[in-house]
């Protein structure tokens, strides 16, 4: 059962990881993602996320659910945070254990994967130059990065 | 099942007694310049797609924020649906664009 965190407030991922393979022998494999905000241009203040409050946990549950069924997951953490969040800060964290690395590696991309297109958050860009702000673009790329998972994913049992 | 785009076609349908809260997200919620309602739609209402429909019609704000129902995510009780789902039964309803988490 993966543990699901939506907070406004940081989190440390080396903890995280941590507190997954404390006290464990089994576990060969521990890969950690962290979704940081970028600012390429140097024109963005911050970045405000927005997510609907019972449903990003629901979601983000049932794909981790998903994760599970598909790799021989020991455990899993994932913490998206909400709310006003700066260039340079930690914006989501996905942990995945596994007695190998194939499917620690996997799960966790194919959590991103589906979190991008299926977690209910929308992010705002608030400019530099304190014009008004405008939201995010979902972009084509991330629904076509579904495709992979769709047949004989690397790393799955099937 | 046929399309119903008309609000004559609409108001002329028996009003549902049941009360539905519509949440709204992101853009659609600043469109529409509210994050909830509750509304009681017609009986001729569906699905998901003539909830959209029949949303659009009910002022410009609305008509604004349905203008491309294609565009439009929908959720019923906190589960991601398509637009031809049936909405018998639901206690919330969500609106909001494609998601930009992660």
């Amino acid at each position: 059962m993966a543990t699901v965190r939506i907070q406004h407030e940081d989190f440390d991922a080396a903890a995280e990881a941590a507190l997954l393979t404390r006290g464990r022998t089994d576990a060969g494999a521990v890969v950690t993602f962290t979704g940081l905000c970028r600012d390429e241009q140097g024109t963005l203040s911050a970045l405000e996320l927005e997510h609907y409050p019972g449903m990003a946990e629901d979601e983000i549950a049932r794909v981790a659910a998903e994760a599970e069924q598909r790799w021989p997951l020991l455990g899993a953490t994932i913490i998206h945070r909400y709310g006003r969040i700066r260039p340079g800060d930690n914006i989501v964290l996905v942990v995945t254990v596994s007695s190998h690395r194939q499917a620690a590696f996997a799960a966790a991309d194919f959590l991103m994967d589906y979190l991008k297109t299926r977690a209910p958050f929308w992010k705002m860009e608030i400019r530099a130059d304190g014009s008004e702000g405008q939201w995010v673009e979902a972009k084509d790329a991330d629904d076509k990065a579904l495709e992979k998972w769709r047949k004989g994913a690397v790393g799955s049992r099937d | 099942m046929k399309k119903m785009r008309q609000s004559t076609k609409f108001e002329a349908e028996i009003m549902n007694n049941e009360n539905l809260k519509l949440s709204y997200f992101a853009w659609v919620r600043e469109r529409i310049g509210r994050a909830s309602e509750d509304v009681a739609p017609p009986q001729g209402v569906r699905t998901v797609g003539d909830l959209i429909a029949w949303l659009g019609e009910r002022g410009e704000e609305y008509a604004y924020a349905f203008e491309r129902p294609a565009v439009i995510r929908a959720a019923i009780d906190r589960v991601h649906v398509k637009h031809d789902t049936p909405i018998a039964g639901a206690r919330e309803i969500a609106f909001f664009p494609p998601m930009t988490g992660g």
